[in-house]
């Protein structure tokens, strides 16, 4: 018998992953080389959702202004509507009345929590544990959506913080609501725990897989949870401290081998944190106005003013410049999201196309802010 | 809190090893010739004592006279900051020297630039249109864009 030599001519291909796909999040697309079933290359190609927020602010009052940063990163509207207020505020010289600063922190954790009960219960979903985690992770975001529904009557875009404060008090019922929630939160947090930080399943798919060096994440400056998963310990909470929060005490996680599982785990410890400065915040909410004396239309000085805050998804900021106007000259926006994703292909090189969904899903990105 | 350094001392600091690239100290930011840019923010790089590793954001904005590109510069290691600007004139084809080989940070941000403002950055490995679509005429953010 002979045996006769078969040679497969084997070459890369080009798959399109999205940019409508279950994986991605909202309309993003990957334009994926594979070798077989592993990543060559991977050029990620976004836009779809460009509204051009940052032109249709020049066109608006200071004020009218919020209303568009609730629709850049729709998951932490109350953080957007903290930055740019800040910035407006560091531009024009207002002052917060203590009362709101102790609100907007309050509202600013709140948010951070319900957001990575987001991330973490979608990173799962993609990891295949279908459905189950974000299901329960959805069931206590919405406690949270609840409590801001009590302040702002919105569950989505909020709309809450106004230039010099914020637009209303907190109802009566608020703070037992708030109370009730803290209490029961650490005990739905340690069951996601008993679930999955040991799950096999999961610490198979997910550690080791899609490293980002710390050097890297530095050079492609990543913020946020990705950032502080690669081991580096930067939060702006604690680096250039904003509002009050050089008052409260908390850690600052992170990890040490920067993989998909690292970040997971500090998003998990974020919200612990949290809610460790939420009852600090609680404890010391003091009573009086919430929003000083601003006029309806600002006029802030020429000039312009950078200011930027922790959001759930990393480190974002305003840019405004003024020309004296009522309407911003400038206003442009530091999307955390867009620049995390700067080195998503060198994290996808050389994986799988199965692990690319779950490293993907790691980084928790949301289209609407990056393509803004 | 992240300390902004003194304009003034950084500006005589680059004086002493780049004669003619600080066209102007503000109070808070460097005005830099664009010729001198990229050797300037690669001393600021580098240099032990400034170690400029993370840059926060670059942005720009269209001035009728002139187009103005800034940088938030970080340095993670001392927590203090900086902002560089560079200033363009040219309105018919405005180019930059890039930043991406010394921080890589500024690959998206540089190709947003140069798609919504249209300023182009020499050396930038990968420039090309980012939200918008190739072929889409004009460039939204310039003033005269309506």
């Amino acid at each position: 018998m002979t045996t006769k030599e078969i040679t497969i001519q084997t070459e890369p291909f080009v798959v399109n992953i999205g940019p409508v796909h279950p994986s991605t999040h909202g309309v993003f697309r990957m334009r994926t080389t594979l070798d077989g079933e592993v990543v060559v290359n991977m050029e990620p190609v976004f836009g779809y959702l460009h509204r051009g927020i940052e032109k249709l602010a020049e066109e608006r009052t200071y004020g009218g202004c919020v209303p568009l940063t609730d629709r850049l990163d729709y998951l932490a509207s109350m953080s957007n509507n903290m930055a740019y207020c800040l910035a407006v505020e560091k531009l024009a010289g207002i002052p917060v009345p203590e009362r709101a600063e102790y609100i907007r922190v309050i509202m600013a954790e709140l948010q951070r929590i319900a957001s990575h009960l987001i991330a973490v219960g979608s990173f799962l979903n993609d990891c295949g544990a279908f459905m189950t985690p974000i299901v329960y992770m959805i069931r206590e975001r919405e406690k949270i959506l609840d409590l801001f529904d009590m302040v702002c009557g919105q569950r989505l875009t909020y709309n809450y913080m106004r230039v010099g404060g914020v637009s209303q008090d907190i109802p009566e019922e608020f703070i037992p609501a708030l109370k009730k929630f803290l209490k029961e939160m650490p005990g739905w947090i340690n069951e996601y725990d008993r679930l999955l930080k040991q799950n096999e399943i999961l610490l198979a798919r997910s550690k080791g897989v899609g490293v980002l060096t710390k050097d890297l994440a530095i050079n492609i400056s990543a913020s946020g949870p990705l950032l502080r998963g690669s081991g580096v310990e930067w939060d702006i909470r604690r680096a250039d401290p904003y509002s009050i929060y050089d008052r409260f005490k908390f850690d600052i996680p992170t990890g040490t081998a920067g993989d998909c599982y690292d970040r997971y785990r500090v998003k998990v410890e974020e919200m612990r944190q949290s809610l460790r400065i939420l009852e600090q915040a609680l404890e010391g909410l003091p009573a009086g106005e919430v929003r000083s004396e601003v006029p309806h239309l600002v006029r802030p000085p020429a000039g312009e003013a950078y200011g930027h805050i922790e959001a759930p998804r990393g480190d974002l900021g305003f840019y405004l410049v003024s020309d004296g106007s009522i309407a911003p000259y400038r206003f442009h926006v530091r999307a955390p999201t867009l620049i995390n994703l700067t080195a998503l292909n060198d994290m996808m090189r050389g994986w799988k196309v199965a692990d690319l969904i779950i490293i993907f899903g790691s980084i928790d990105i949301c289209l609407a802010e990056v393509d803004r | 809190m992240t300390t902004a350094l003194s304009v003034s001392k950084i500006a005589k600091q680059l004086g002493k090893k780049f004669p003619e690239a600080v066209i102007e100290s503000g109070a808070d930011s460097l005005l830099l010739k664009a010729e001198s840019l990229l050797a300037v923010a690669e001393y600021l790089n580098t240099a032990p004592d400034l170690a400029f590793d993370y840059l926060n954001h670059v942005t720009a904005t269209d001035y009728y006279d002139y187009f103005e590109v800034v940088y938030y510069l970080v340095s993670m290691k001392h927590n203090h900051g900086l902002v560089l600007k560079v200033r363009c004139y040219d309105r018919e084809n405005p180019t930059l020297p890039s930043v991406v080989s010394l921080w890589r940070g500024a690959d998206f941000q540089e190709r947003e630039i140069y798609d919504l403002l249209g300023i182009s950055f020499e050396g930038h490995p990968n420039l090309r249109r980012i939200v918008l679509w190739e072929g889409f005429e004009g460039h939204p953010l310039r003033k005269e864009f309506l």
